[in-house]
């Protein structure tokens, strides 16, 4: 008998559709997948050894750079965390945890955008991409009139808000969620009936519930086999707790089926935008904590104890006492979990990253084995995966 | 009736009117492929909330001829493991069959030269659907080469997928279009338009709505369009089997993508449309057709995503094939009957 | 009922426990790193910590034992989170893989063994997962210099 000849391919870490610098070693026999053994790391920073060396202030802005899709998700896993190991949970102003959950719940719906325009285009529908993309870039304006960057915000501080909402900002805000259910129903209008698209996703890259809580998986993809776990619901934070929506659960475990919860996602965070709207009230935006939050700015120029104090801030950093905390929020791509231990010094002693999409690329073999070509490339997309927070 | 012009009663007028007409056709196909991109970017781009080019010209409508300089100019890569000669030959293998088939493709009534007439195509072959199929099978070898010869596994599969894709969707077009010549009774295309002529309910599009459908989608997958471009899918396979091509060759295997379109554009009409049949003079019906045809090519590119390869044969041969032959059956029994 | 499932963990694991912490709600609980897979199997099966958040390696230079491997447990029908904490020391860096436990803790322990350098027995896939896999060293370890090995300290721009 003839020996089985299987021919391997190097998929990336150039390559249109692995979403940055993912490598997939592909084991083909024809077209038929046999092995997937993805490699990572071509993006690795040392994010956490990084952060060791630099105070809780100034390893803030390494955050962005995690999952800069949603930078202002990492923003506020790290700066909860740190304010927990603080224990100035409490003290946070109303104001600025309702800009926080207002530009969290932003943030996801830019991240999904981003993520249906890449998974559309990788499986050939290139119009929903420049749809998807054009609402993002509504989104990126108002990230640059709030912190001046489109991409790494760097926005929340430590205690609070870097500064308040600029003027027009709210409005801006609700013309945004006002007109997105029509998009979203645009991008639906183009793909949730389309028969090649149905064709492309349901059944494929499935995952069951058990495999998905034993590999790992969580957010979207892991409400999409079936699972009802939130962490905006079931361990509030920022006062989550206060806004009225729903986690959108399906039990599909296939690839339509996270496309379905992801679009409905999007619509329910309009829904808590909208809410976060109606609760925003003028007030102060730092946490009284002046041991820990950096004194506003023109405090800063005016006065020669603003100056000393900022000074101070920065080149100590604020000590919280010794001692460990392991917070987590629910980003687009998942638990974004944030492990900081503490050793009474201004400097993390250690900080671990949880990143959603690190665990759920590990679920990727066990979803394409079997499976044909084109569906690595669709089981890649609805992984959702951004290599700038597997390699951190 | 004036005498037909041929070789035997004026040899040089004959051959002079031959290579004009050659020339006329092949400078009208070579722009309406050059703009057939400034098209396609154009409205693409404007069904996607884009401008597509503007900067080139008025309207940007020099971008063609920029691109083609620009590739022109580019440094023409050989990959050292390539197989030299066929991967300089596989671009070349998908032009020519691409252009030589528009020869077959009547474009208007016959005209007097000098008290001859002059047929409006290039050669009126008595088997020229025949002819059609042979040359856009041939077109295969091209893509199959090229990502052979490529040396690159992706160009591999693109080549691979491609061969398997074109054979299926050659059947299925060819029994698609076994009913035009039932009801026709030739395979002269020429006389396929005259069996057409008249009304224009006479348009076999009417008389066989299937046959017409399944030829469009079969011609989509026979150029590589969306849905069905899995040969050169860029988000599967780079780019398929044009991933080491470069420069010129590249241009070329481009002009030929859009080029099949314009000559099975001109198929169908010619099959299904009338050809040249219509309000204006034969030509500019003609084109006409061919530009509702590639308006049609290029909207479905916007609109659709792309079939898997599995799909993609269990269309052609569960699908397509078992309904061609239907229609067969069906043209049959209603011819004989 | 963290404490709950702690003094369960106490009952049946009594000599293994070696320190129960809480600090700003969550409980750490320390145990013997011999008994980590029954302990981690137990807490799956028993006390429904079906879901590995986290897995990770710490650095003590200096102290004794030299690491910790810090596991971030959550119970996803109760929404319960605990953390197990084994001491390992430097000349044993190693520790029983719980990949038989949560699939999920396979890349979680390359990592760390590829960033701290502690292995794990009985690991199905043990390579480094982001750093090349030629690389010398294990970054995350507090020794190991914040600009690479070989390399003068950055001091900061010239101009």
């Amino acid at each position: 008998m003839a020996k089985k000849e299987t021919m391997t391919i190097n998929m990336g870490p150039q390559h249109p559709s692995t979403h940055g610098v993912l490598q997939l070693v592909l084991e083909l026999d024809g077209e038929i997948v046999v092995d997937a053994v993805p490699h990572i790391g071509f993006l690795h920073r040392g994010v956490e050894k990084l952060a060791e060396n630099r105070t809780y202030h100034r390893a803030l802005p390494l955050t962005d750079r995690l999952d800069y899709l949603a930078p202002m998700s990492n923003n506020l896993g790290y700066v909860l965390a740190v304010e927990k190991l603080l224990g100035i949970t409490d003290k946070i102003p109303q104001r600025a945890k309702v800009v926080r959950v207002m530009m969290a719940e932003l943030t996801r719906i830019k991240s999904h955008l981003v993520w249906l325009a890449t998974h559309a285009l990788d499986i050939g529908a290139m119009t929903v991409f420049l749809y998807c993309f054009r609402e993002r870039e509504a989104i990126m304006d108002m990230y640059e009139k709030l912190s001046g960057a489109r991409m790494t915000s760097n926005y929340f501080r430590i205690g609070g808000l870097s500064q308040d909402l600029p003027e027009g900002f709210e409005d801006d805000v609700r013309a945004f969620i006002e007109a997105m259910p029509g998009h979203i129903e645009t991008y639906e209008g183009l793909l949730t009936g389309n028969k090649i698209w149905q064709k492309r996703t349901i059944g494929v890259a499935t995952i069951s519930a058990e495999d998905a809580i034993d590999i790992g998986l969580s957010g979207p993809a892991l409400r999409a086999s079936g699972v009802d776990w939130d962490l905006r619901r079931d361990n509030p934070y920022s006062g989550y707790e206060e806004y009225d929506f729903n986690v959108i659960v399906r039990d599909g475990c296939d690839t339509f089926d996270r496309y379905k919860v992801r679009l409905d996602e999007m619509r329910e965070s309009c829904k808590i935008i909208a809410q976060a709207l109606d609760k925003l009230e003028p007030g102060p935006i730092l946490a009284d904590a002046p041991d820990v939050c950096l004194p506003p700015k023109k405090d800063v120029v005016n006065s020669i104890e603003g100056l000393i104090h900022q000074f101070k801030l920065i080149t100590e950093g604020c000590k919280p006492e010794p001692g460990e905390v392991y917070q987590s929020v629910e980003a687009p791509k998942g638990e974004l979990g944030f492990y900081i231990i503490s050793d009474g010094s201004g400097n993390p002693f250690r900080m671990k990253i949880r990143p959603p999409s690190f665990v759920n690329l590990q679920a990727l073999p066990q979803m394409v084995r079997g499976r044909l070509l084109a569906d690595v490339i669709a089981a890649i997309g609805t992984l959702d995966i951004v290599l700038g927070e597997i390699d951190r | 009736m004036s005498e037909m012009l041929s070789l035997s009663n004026d040899p040089t007028l004959f051959i002079a009117v031959m290579l004009a007409k050659i020339l006329v056709v092949f400078i009208v196909v070579i722009l309406i492929v050059a703009y057939a991109t400034y098209a396609e970017r154009k409205i693409i781009g404007h069904m996607q909330t884009r401008l597509g080019p503007t900067m080139t010209g008025p309207l940007g409508l020099l971008q063609p001829i920029a691109d083609g300089l620009k590739l022109f100019f580019k440094e023409d890569i050989i990959p050292s493991q390539a197989s030299k000669l066929a991967f300089i030959l596989a671009p070349m293998m998908i032009l020519v069959p691409a252009f030589i088939t528009v020869a077959v493709i009547p474009f208007g009534d016959s005209i007097t030269v000098k008290g001859y007439t002059v047929p409006l195509q290039i050669s009126d072959l008595n088997i020229g659907v025949l002819y059609i199929l042979a040359m856009s099978g041939l077109g295969v070898y091209g893509i199959v080469l090229a990502g052979w010869s490529s040396n690159n596994k992706y160009s591999l599969l693109g080549g691979v997928r491609s061969a398997a894709q074109m054979i299926s969707y050659e059947l299925a077009a060819g029994l698609a279009i076994i009913s035009v010549f039932m009801l026709s009774g030739t395979l002269q295309l020429s006389d396929i338009v005259a069996a057409q002529s008249g009304s224009i309910l006479n348009w076999y599009i009417f008389s066989q709505p299937l046959a017409f459908c399944l030829f469009v989608i079969t011609s989509l997958a026979e150029v590589n369009r969306t849905p069905f471009d899995l040969p050169e899918a860029e988000t599967e396979l780079v780019s398929g089997f044009c991933t080491e091509y470069s420069s010129m060759k590249y241009a070329l295997f481009f002009m030929a993508e859009y080029a099949n379109m314009v000559v099975l554009s001109a198929i169908t009409a010619t099959l299904f449309l009338g050809g040249p049949a219509g309000p204006f003079p034969g030509p500019i019906n003609l084109l006409i057709k061919v530009f509702a045809f590639m308006f049609f090519f290029i909207w479905i590119r916007a609109t659709f995503p792309r079939v898997r390869y599995d799909q993609l044969m269990y269309l052609g041969w569960k699908v397509f094939l078992p309904l061609a032959l239907l229609n067969i059956v069906i043209t049959g029994a209603v011819v004989v009957f | 009922m963290s404490q709950a499932v702690v003094a369960k963990l106490k009952g049946a694991f009594a000599a293994s426990v070696l320190d129960v912490k809480e600090h700003r709600g969550e409980v750490t609980v320390t145990v013997k790193k011999e008994d980590i897979v029954p302990i981690c199997q137990f807490l799956k099966d028993e006390a429904g910590y079906n879901f590995l958040c986290d897995l990770c390696g710490v650095d003590y230079l200096g102290q004794q034992p030299r690491f910790m491997v810090v596991y971030n447990l959550y119970n996803i029908a109760t929404k319960e989170r605990l953390r197990v904490k084994v001491p390992v020391a430097e000349d044993d860096a190693c520790v029983d893989t719980v990949s038989t436990v949560w699939a999920t803790a396979n890349w979680h322990e390359r990592e760390c063994w590829d960033l701290m350098g502690i292995s794990f027995n009985n690991h199905p896939d043990l390579r480094r997962i982001l750093m090349p896999a030629d690389w010398e060293g294990h970054p995350l370890r507090k020794d190991y210099p914040l600009q690479g090995p070989d390399r003068e300290p950055y001091q900061g721009r010239l101009s």
